[in-house]
């Protein structure tokens, strides 16, 4: 079966006074309908991942690649208005904190309304009944009253709903999700995460789901790819975190404190020169 | 070593008023570790501030060394007792300040002597070496952030630490390293300790004892032994200690 | 400059005091020369600094001689810019009126902004009373129209170039006193003012050492900007005859000694108000350049 997305060797780069940042440095992988996850700390590139994706790297940053294709058709180096198409339509981005990502200014309602119509055209009382369904859909137990609230009248982790609602109105065939759940009490973050779960499993997507939280997207995930400055160092199938073979994935895991192990000193991650250039591991 | 008993605290006036912590009490004995538990908006980091006089509208007793304060007056003696470390390492260093002029300022305000040589050993206890003494803080990673923070914090050789989430803007492997630090600083000097955070695991590995907070109240106070084992005796706290145990897929 | 020395200044390790700061001036050089523009204003200005320093040798003829004989003639080989008319040389004038300009324009920058910072970051801080008493008094200096408080000032004190720049430093520090208080409010309620609280700080050491180092950056920023309307502030009272005195080659004086013939003898006027324009685009390109310096929003990680 084709694959949805496939990258081959992702290289974004970022000219700085000192010279050439490289934020992400050959990465290739392959989403089908799953759910594939990409870990790392700050500064391992993935957000950059996700953005380039979506051809949201402005210049003078750079996005190079061998190869970056959607259901077969190349997104690479798109003009912006055929990417305006892809966004939102095809590929949809959930971010960290709905305070940030949801316009302040406009209901709820009308954002999710305004997003569906530019992207399908229908009309506006369509546009509404699908808002509410969507609204439905992510469990908000009144949509129309949270149809007419303002984004600062609901908490984080409704906000976050509603974010759900918005990207998935359109029915896009991928949703990348970066860090969705970070800025989301515990209790809330399981609720989210449900539902999540939920709507890309009945649509059949493809989710790449980015964040630091190594435990969590081995729970939540199908797949993970590990990334360490800029690189896949490891790619392994999420049940089998606990066997990873690279030993930054190893000190990641283990540097964690546990509840059910405790320790005296919790094992303190130490870089190693040649993580940054050696070929990932598990690869064949 | 810390008392707090019936705390209230509130922000703004009627009618607008609102009751951040509501009759919290609870004590943290000399070389001991607390923590404090609970999610965003229940009222943990307000205590702290409350207990380190940056808030004024509070009511109730807090005593620390056996004497209490009030309002947000505090004491020089108080200075030299009680430190905090706070959240975001990118907003508790003065962006225009060097680590030496952070580390110098702090030790000529709590009238210490030979500050070059206190400098010099002070970095050297939170893991800087001197090449770091004249960064200015857009030169250092978050997790030298927080280090120079914990520095300033122990350059009046207090005997009680607030933390305030020290950990939760920090990478993962920054974090265990930051943990290691304060476990072993405690270790040395006999601090006592009072640590906010949400995470249960951090706290579970730091602490001796620990109270729940929710919206305001402390609910539940249990040991760190109790919580790994999951005996928690209210509602709240067990499906607190549940859901931090991750997601579970359906099938 | 050596490759070393350059390592040197943009080390992220500084081993002392000294290399710490000059390594911070250097970066903020290096940014500020990235900006074309920005350098092109600093051209000029410099240009400025010298033609008013040098002003006895550069000028040509002597400003204050009149000849009536050679009394309004275009831009020639004896006279590059023309004449007036009274038969004085304008680029001469030009050039002795740089200093008169330099002056202005020194005076102003140096109390309108420190006036401005005290008030501000005072009522900032201090909050409750005295913010409004204070911001009262400032509303109150808000509420003329800028030129015409500088008139009644300088009609009661009486006209002078000297009065006139006090006028229009009285009248300028508002908005930098409101640019103050809102930094302030906004630091005011960081964690490393909160941390140096903890360590005893009193108000003061705050004030000065914490707060104040924070607003100068914006406000420099602001003087920059505001320098072009400074010079046309003193302009405006040279032209009203409020400012410099005859015979003073006050560039603004010179434009309302031109008004007159500017249709048949445009050079009169329009050469004055070329350096005015020149000198205030090379302010504000300059401000703009060191904005992009000493924004604090735009080094935060």
């Amino acid at each position: 079966m084709s694959p949805l997305l496939s990258v081959r060797d992702l290289r974004v780069s970022f000219p700085t006074r000192s010279g050439t940042f490289q934020a992400v440095r050959g990465v290739s992988f392959d989403l089908g309908r799953e759910r594939l996850g990409v870990v790392g700390e700050s500064g391992s590139g993935k957000t950059m991942t996700g953005r380039a994706i979506l051809g949201l790297v402005r210049p003078p940053g750079r996005v190079e690649a061998e190869r970056m294709a959607l259901g077969g058709e190349s997104i690479l180096d798109l003009p912006e208005s055929r990417l305006r198409r892809l966004r939102g339509a095809r590929i949809s981005m959930v971010m960290q904190d709905p305070r940030f990502s949801l316009n302040p200014v406009m209901t709820v309602g009308r954002q999710i309304v305004e997003g569906y119509r530019l992207h399908t055209g229908t009309s506006r009382a369509q546009a509404r009944d699908k808002a509410l369904e969507m609204l439905a859909a992510v469990q908000i137990r009144d949509p129309e009253r949270v149809f007419h609230a303002y984004p600062h009248e609901v908490s984080g982790g409704m906000g976050q709903r509603i974010m759900i609602a918005m990207m998935l109105a359109p029915d896009p065939e991928i949703l990348i999700a970066d860090e969705p759940t970070s800025a989301l009490d515990v209790s809330v973050r399981n609720e989210v995460l449900r539902i999540l779960d939920r709507l890309v499993r009945e649509r059949g997507m493809g989710l790449i789901f980015i964040s630091h939280d190594l435990n969590l997207v081995a729970q939540f995930c199908d797949r993970v790819l590990i990334m360490y400055a800029g690189r896949v160092v490891e790619e392994l199938p999420a049940r089998d975190l606990h066997a990873a073979r690279h030993p930054y994935t190893q000190g990641l895991l283990n540097s964690l404190p546990r509840l059910d192990r405790p320790v005296d000193r919790l094992a303190v991650l130490q870089r190693q020169q040649g993580w940054r250039d050696a070929p990932p591991a598990g690869t064949p | 070593m810390l008392t707090v008993e019936d705390l209230n605290v509130w922000f703004g006036h009627a009618p607008e008023r609102v009751d951040a912590v509501g009759s919290a009490s609870f004590a943290v004995g000399p070389g001991e570790s607390f923590g404090l538990v609970g999610e965003s908006g229940s009222g943990k980091s307000t205590i702290l501030r409350a207990v380190a006089g940056l808030i004024d509208s509070w009511s109730g007793r807090i005593a620390v060394a056996g004497r209490p304060v009030a309002g947000s007056r505090r004491s020089r003696g108080f200075h030299k007792t009680v430190q905090m470390v706070f959240q975001d390492p990118y907003a508790s260093l003065h962006p225009r300040h060097s680590v030496d002029r952070v580390l110098s300022e702090t030790l000529h305000l709590q009238g210490m002597d030979r500050i070059d040589a206190r400098i010099t050993r002070l970095l050297d206890q939170v893991g800087l070496g001197q090449g770091f003494r004249f960064r200015y803080p857009h030169q250092l990673s978050g997790g030298q952030r927080q280090r120079v923070a914990i520095a300033r914090a122990l350059a009046a050789e207090p005997r009680l630490l607030l933390l305030d989430e020290p950990t939760s803007a920090l990478d993962v492997s920054v974090q265990a390293e930051i943990l290691n630090l304060l476990a072993d600083i405690r270790a040395e000097r006999g601090l006592s300790y009072v640590l906010v955070s949400h995470d249960l695991a951090v706290v579970a590995h730091m602490c001796d004892r620990l109270a729940v907070m929710r919206a305001g109240r402390i609910v539940e106070e249990m040991d760190a032994a109790s919580l790994r084992a999951g005996r928690a005796q209210g509602d709240y706290a067990r499906a607190l200690i549940a859901a931090s145990a991750g997601y579970v897929r359906e099938a | 400059m050596t490759e070393t020395t350059r390592a040197w200044l943009l080390s992220d390790a500084p081993q002392t005091r000294r290399q710490a700061r000059l390594g911070a001036i250097y970066q903020g050089w290096l940014t500020f020369r990235a900006n074309r523009l920005a350098m092109g204003g600093l051209a000029i200005l410099l240009g400025l600094l010298f033609v008013a320093a040098f002003a006895p040798w550069l000028s040509p003829q002597n400003p204050f001689a009149q000849n009536l004989a050679e009394r309004l003639k275009p831009p020639s080989a004896q006279h590059w810019l023309g004449t007036d008319a009274l038969g004085r040389d304008i680029l001469s004038r030009l050039i002795h009126g740089s200093r008169v300009t330099l002056f202005i324009v020194g005076t102003v920058a140096l109390i309108a902004p420190v006036i401005g910072l005290f008030v501000g970051t005072v009522a900032g801080f201090a909050g409750g009373w005295v913010d409004q008493v204070l911001m009262r008094i400032t509303d109150i200096f808000l509420a003329f129209p800028k030129l015409i408080l500088a008139l009644a000032f300088v009609a009661a004190l009486g006209p002078g170039i000297g009065n006139a720049v006090l006028a229009l430093a009285i009248t300028s520090w508002p908005p930098y006193a409101r640019l103050a208080r809102a930094e302030t409010l906004t630091i005011r309620n960081a964690d490393y003012i909160a941390a140096a609280r903890l360590q005893g700080a009193g108000p003061l050491r705050l004030l000065i050492g914490h707060i104040w180092p924070l607003c100068v950056s914006s406000l420099i920023v602001r003087v920059a900007l505001d320098m072009a309307g400074i010079i046309l502030s003193a302009a405006g009272l040279g032209f009203l005859g409020l400012g410099a005195q005859p015979p003073m080659p006050e560039w603004g004086a010179m434009i309302s000694d031109g008004r007159g013939y500017i249709l048949d003898f445009w050079w009169v006027a329009a050469m004055p108000g070329m350096a005015i324009f020149v000198v205030s685009l090379a302010f504000n390109l300059l401000g703009d350049g060191l904005r992009d310096v000493l924004d604090p929003k735009g080094g935060r990680e």
